[in-house]
């Protein structure tokens, strides 16, 4: 094993078993494993499309869970006669057989359509077209704050793990995972905004892209506050995994140039912190409802928690059907890309995974 | 105890080359660590010659063993014993919902009202002590029925196996996958029955996750020599489960039920905030927060006075249930 692939630095072996550019594609071909990858998809594929069967199932029957007739729930707050409930009754198809009325609903929500909205007689899905760049850039901007933050405090608080600066980083991840985010909202509000005046308070400005970004940047930082805790978590945990793994030591007493050392510490720990940064969205288009609402902000959060609260059920099944799918594709896809990169996350991988290392790189070799 | 005599004779750098769960404060690592250099036999004056904290309380060192932690530890828990018992203290209550709509909202430190009133002139302090009551109620009602049906379902699951397992397993599974908060909002906003009907949908969406959290302790538990005593014993499967696997299981259930606590105070409180579920009546945090979003000019200390509450009484549940997961881990091993 020593020397034979990595030439005249056997520690590589070591450190680069677990995170190597080609060992995708070599697992597939060596182990004759085309099909065994096409089975893993294949499964991953159906577990996704029976939960979005049972969130499509979940959100079709939300017309359903107000304790009053559909059809009064449909007209609105104003008061109709009994002719126009039938005719709203016949144009939402409310009095055919219930798997009727949910697949003639599938149907137009595959191609787009959702149905007017009852509070504004629009389109939903142009009130959704509207909005959804407010949300889509808030939450792009969030992310990449947490990321730029949290990953370098990570790695300083498992680098000086035990001082005092990764207590107070603990801390502050500790804060920013527990608390709240519109309190942190309305308080980094009254902080930046009110009193020192360096952010706009409310709203968006006058609607174009280039003065909404200033808008957006403190409910962005909100919404990082809460992701950047989960950041610093997971990544100080992995480095500090690899910081306390036998590698180190012995790269360490040999030798090896710190920075060679912080370089494979990284490209292992960076698997988990992948794995988890991706699993973060979920949690990332949750916040978007309340930070949006919390500064007033007119994006998809803001249409479903005020369509919620007005009971237009077109808007809310149109909104929720959109975040939950986004949410759950994501999901699903990063879970599948980390475990095809890391058989030990695959459901029967956690053993093979010794097994398969070693001789795989004598394979090679 | 004659253990910990045998490690705590080991000197401290001992403890500390154990691998840290990731979750623990090195404060509290630091402190966890010290403290087993005391010894029960040495006297209090040699004590005092090793380097921490100079002991405030002359307990007896078993109970301070088991106290064992940082500060942050023990102001957590001052804080949430102060917040439940002046949550449920009703007298607290009466007083806060006093409106004086003349006044409006006026700034703090005004004659009478020390952190000002809010909009509609009730008094700031007063509707923050009360609003310690939804709180605590709710997220200790969510916790103990989420851990409830997670300790049914998941025990019966490990237990049992076969297909009940599976079935379970998949459900969990599926439940797992879908946005909490997401549905939380939409379901509770759209049935819209108030507080207790919020408590019972999020009690509903955390139980997936305790049915897995138990079913994988069972699990791990279950091939244990006194467990296939019982069995052997042919007791009564409920008597095992009852009396044998979950002591066995309890620190993991503690620990999971006190950070289930805090983040149901979150999510109970977001939905107050948006405006689902709770009466613009009643004494919330969360709804405090919202009604303070147009008050802050006037008088920031309606939203900073709840703010700075809600994030107290989180994060000191939090460390309660990181502390509790550190003591299992340490107990383990």
């Amino acid at each position: 094993m020593a020397g034979s692939v990595a030439g005249d630095k056997p520690f590589t072996l070591l450190t680069l078993h677990l995170f190597r550019p080609g060992s995708l594609r070599m697992r597939i071909v060596t182990k004759g494993g085309f099909v065994k990858v096409a089975k893993f998809i294949g499964r991953r594929l159906l577990n996704l499309v029976i939960l979005l069967f049972v969130l499509s199932l979940v959100t079709f029957g939300l017309l359903y869970l107000t304790n009053s007739d559909p059809a009064r729930t449909l007209a609105g707050a104003k008061k109709v006669s009994a002719a126009q409930l039938a005719a709203i009754r016949h144009q939402y198809h409310l009095d055919e057989p219930l798997w009727k009325q949910y697949a003639i609903w599938l149907g137009n929500a595959v191609h787009g359509d959702f149905g007017t909205s009852i509070r504004t007689q629009l389109p939903v899905s142009q009130m959704i077209g509207q909005r959804a760049w407010v949300t889509l850039t808030l939450a792009l901007l969030a992310l990449a704050i947490a990321l730029v933050v949290g990953l370098p405090l990570g790695v300083v608080a498992a680098k000086r793990h035990g001082t005092w600066r990764d207590g107070l980083i603990t801390a502050l991840a500790v804060v920013g995972l527990s608390a709240p985010s519109f309190a942190v909202g309305l308080l980094l509000l009254y902080v930046f905004a009110v009193k020192l005046g360096w952010f706009p308070v409310y709203g968006l400005g006058d609607g174009s892209f280039a003065d909404a970004l200033p808008h957006l940047l403190l409910p962005a930082i909100t919404l990082a506050v809460g992701l950047f805790a989960a950041v610093i978590k997971v990544s100080r945990a992995s480095l500090l995994e690899q910081v306390e793994s036998d590698y180190t030591l012995f790269a360490q007493s040999r030798g090896v140039p710190r920075g060679t050392i912080t370089r494979w510490q990284l490209r292992n720990a960076s698997l988990p912190i992948m794995t988890s940064s991706g699993l973060l969205i979920a949690s990332l288009i949750s916040g978007t409802v309340i930070v949006e609402t919390t500064f007033s902000i007119g994006g998809l959060g803001t249409l479903l928690q005020e369509s919620v609260t007005f009971k237009d059920i077109p808007v809310v099944q149109a909104v929720t059907l959109l975040l939950a799918t986004i949410i759950c594709v994501t999901t699903a896809i990063i879970d599948a890309l980390c475990a095809l990169a890391d058989p030990r996350l695959r459901p029967n991988g956690g053993h093979r995974a010794s097994a398969e290392a070693l001789p795989s790189k004598e394979g090679e070799a | 105890m004659s253990e910990a005599r045998q490690t705590s004779a080991q000197n401290p750098t001992q403890a500390h080359a154990r691998p840290e769960t990731p979750d623990q404060k090195p404060a509290q690592a630091a402190a966890l660590s010290e403290k087993p250099a005391q010894k029960p036999i040495q006297t209090p004056a040699s004590q005092s010659t090793v380097r921490q904290h100079p002991r405030l309380l002359p307990l007896p060192t078993r109970i301070r063993r088991a106290m064992s932690g940082s500060w942050a530890m023990l102001v957590s828990t001052l804080i949430l014993l102060a917040t439940a018992v002046i949550g449920l203290i009703p007298s607290f209550n009466s007083g806060a919902l006093k409106q004086n709509i003349v006044l409006g909202a006026v700034p703090a430190g005004t004659d009478g009202h020390m952190w000002g009133t809010d909009a509609l002139g009730r008094d700031v302090f007063m509707l923050t002590v009360a609003g310690a009551r939804t709180a605590i109620a709710g997220p200790v009602v969510i916790a103990v029925g989420a851990m409830a049906i997670g300790l049914v379902f998941g025990l019966l699951a490990a237990y049992t196996g076969g297909w009940v397992d599976w079935l379970i397993s998949r459900v969990v599974e599926l439940m797992l996958s879908l946005p909490t908060l997401l549905l939380a909002i939409v379901l509770a906003g759209l049935i819209g029955g108030g507080y207790w009907v919020n408590v019972l949908v999020f009690m509903l969406l955390y139980a997936p996750y305790e049915i897995r959290l138990v079913r994988s302790a069972a699990l791990s538990h279950l091939h244990d020599p006194f467990l296939d005593a019982a069995r052997l014993l042919e007791l009564n499967p409920a008597r095992i489960l009852a009396r044998h696997v979950f002591p066995v299981i309890r620190p993991v259930v503690g620990a999971a039920m006190f950070l289930d606590m805090s983040n149901a105070l979150v999510s109970l409180s977001s939905l107050s905030f948006l405006g689902l579920g709770i009466s613009p009546q009643a004494a919330d945090w969360g709804r405090q927060l919202s009604d303070a979003r147009d008050q802050l000019f006037n008088n920031p200390m309606t939203a900073i006075a709840p703010g700075i509450a809600i994030i107290v009484v989180s994060v000191a549940m939090n460390i309660v249930g990181d502390w509790i997961t550190a003591r299992a881990d340490r107990g383990e091993r």
